[in-house]
């Protein structure tokens, strides 16, 4: 017997008109509630939950004083991540790209973020301070625009000299900068930044992207990323603090970040601007995943491997129904 | 009549989704499969971490920082997620080796597998509200890919306000309404027949 695709068609979409049985679906959804239940619950007392608790300013400060002082010095000379990064956040690079698309620039500047008086100068100025900071401060906010970069620029290009090694930096001109950057650090050590970032004087505050950016900015985050087995570049996308399963629905987003030429970002066009590739293209096979029904190929593979002859095995079994080779 | 707007809903309601369709008592005798109970399961998961969700929103975010109870509650949470995830994938695979979208049920499939990608984004925000470690990290990670499609311009994953009001309320809502929607079109096209059960069509009783 063979049936043609519009006979075949008008059959699956016609009412059953076969054998019923008896079938109590509300009896069977409040099984499943009651089992997906004490699944939960039996998990949740034997295993808890990840929490594991958020890094601060002081953290960093006090483990890496150093690091957080270079730190602070890349954000007042505009060297930062976060000061050089782009859109939604200043105009400082023209961000990622696919082909002729430059959406992240097009999207324009929506959170704007002034790294320097942000992150160094607004906080320090809420702090009772020494007098030799309180100088620098004065000195520093007395300044033109121009001396600013200069004494910043200039000290921040010292300390890459000497490869970050503070005790290595050679005297010079900068102004106020280091005292700046020492009184960020103490203020940090202190544990005083953390609120100030997020309030930056306001009283409600509920976004806290400059404290997450400027906390990115150093390497506190990044090494307490990979001792917790978190970096992207080894599906660390899918993984969760301690022994617990991660989002591991992101296989296939971690996947990309994982193989050539995404994971390179001195190929271009793609490996450097991998962020924006990998977006669209899960972006794509999203919309696959919803069209697979209408794509050739894909949505006749179900009847040339006959996994259906395993889920139906009782009915067809009962019925003698053979398969049909397609 | 017949021309008022109301009618007419309830008409086409009437007409393609009688209550004997979506609260039947029978089923067709092929309804026999395992597979058949995920659906039901990732439902049931859905329900718990509704549940649970709905416990932890009037503690509000930081309660299970601080407390045992909390902290079980984020567990439940926490563990009908993934069990959601595990039950939503078994059911897309097994649908798809059905091919159940056969017999004009390509809006069933569609509407799934929007419901998988919008559980994808609201687990996503689910992570970024932890406000723990985890929380910060991935922020801090995920911020890049959506600034670098200039989502990040107005989906700001490092604004905790924003991700916790999207996770807790517009995000749940448009995943039940998706699956509301789903759960409905598979009621009232009924349970797609097996391949090659075709046999029927030439009147041999099955
Ligand atoms: C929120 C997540 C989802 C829920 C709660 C859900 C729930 C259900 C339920 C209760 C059924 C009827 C029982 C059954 O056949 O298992 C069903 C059927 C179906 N689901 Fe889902 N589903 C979800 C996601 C998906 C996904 C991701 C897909 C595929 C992309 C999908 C495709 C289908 C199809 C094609 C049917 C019709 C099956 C038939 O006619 O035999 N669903 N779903």
């Amino acid at each position: 017997m063979t049936f043609s695709k519009e006979a075949k068609h008008a059959f699956d979409a016609a009412p059953w008109a076969g054998k019923t049985k008896r079938y109590d679906i509300v009896k069977e959804g409040s099984i499943a509630v009651a089992l997906v239940a004490i699944a939960a619950i039996v998990l949740s007392l034997v295993m808890g939950s990840p929490d594991e608790k958020p890094l601060t300013f002081k953290g960093w400060a006090v483990s890496n004083a150093d690091n957080f002082y270079v730190t602070a010095v890349q954000e007042i000379a505009g060297t930062s991540g976060s000061a050089t990064y782009g859109g939604p956040y200043n105009k400082a690079s023209d961000g990622l790209n696919v082909g002729p698309f430059w959406l992240q620039k097009w999207a324009g500047v929506t959170h704007p973020i002034d790294t320097v008086n942000e992150f160094v100068i607004a906080p320090l100025s809420t702090q009772v301070m020494s007098t030799e900071i309180a100088s620098a401060l004065a000195t520093w906010k007395a300044a033109s625009d121009s001396q600013k970069q200069t004494w910043a620029a200039t000290y921040d290009d010292a300390i890459t000299k000497a490869d970050g090694k503070l005790a290595d930096v050679a005297a010079g001109a900068y102004g106020p900068v280091p005292a700046l950057a020492q009184g960020l650090t103490d203020m940090a050590k202190g544990g005083a930044l953390d609120a100030a970032l997020l309030s930056q004087g306001g009283f409600f505050q509920t976004d806290n992207t400059k404290q997450i950016l400027f906390f990115g900015d150093g390497s506190y985050l990044d090494d307490a990323g990979t001792t917790a087995n978190l970096q992207g570049g080894t599906w660390g996308m899918m993984n969760e603090t301690g022994r617990y399963p991660g989002q591991a629905w992101l296989w296939l987003y971690s996947f990309w970040y994982q193989i050539p030429p995404f994971n390179n970002e001195e190929s271009k066009p793609i490996g450097a601007n991998a962020d924006a590739y990998i977006m669209v293209l899960m972006g794509l096979l999203s919309l696959g995943l919803i069209l697979i029904p209408v794509i050739p190929g894909i949505k006749s593979l179900p009847m040339r491997i006959p996994i259906h002859r395993g889920i139906w095995r009782q009915y067809y079994d009962a019925n003698g129904i053979k398969r049909r080779k397609k | 009549m017949s021309e008022m707007w109301t009618a007419k809903l309830r008409n086409k309601w009437q007409k393609n989704l009688p209550i004997e369709k979506l609260l039947p008592d029978d089923q067709p005798a092929y309804v026999v499969s395992w597979i058949y109970v995920f659906g039901v399961l990732t439902l049931a998961a859905l329900a718990m971490i509704i549940l649970s969700g709905i416990i932890l929103a009037f503690e509000g975010p930081a309660w299970y920082h601080i407390s045992d109870t909390g902290l079980f509650v984020n567990s439940l949470h926490f563990w009908s997620v993934q069990m959601f995830f595990v039950f939503m994938v078994v059911h897309l695979w097994g649908k798809y080796w059905m091919a159940a979208w056969r017999g004009n049920r390509f809006r069933t499939w569609a509407t799934g597998a929007v419901a998988f990608v919008a559980s994808i984004a609201t687990a996503f925000t689910g992570y970024l509200v932890q406000t723990n470690f985890d929380s910060q990290w991935i922020s801090f990670e995920a911020k890049d890919g959506f600034n670098a499609m200039g989502i990040g311009a107005f989906f700001n994953v490092t604004n905790l306000g924003q991700m916790l009001l999207l996770h807790v309320a517009f995000l749940p809502l448009l995943l039940g309404v998706i699956t509301v929607i789903h759960v409905l079109m598979v009621r009232r096209r009924g349970v797609v027949p097996p391949i090659d059960a075709e046999p029927l069509l030439s009147g041999v009783e099955r």
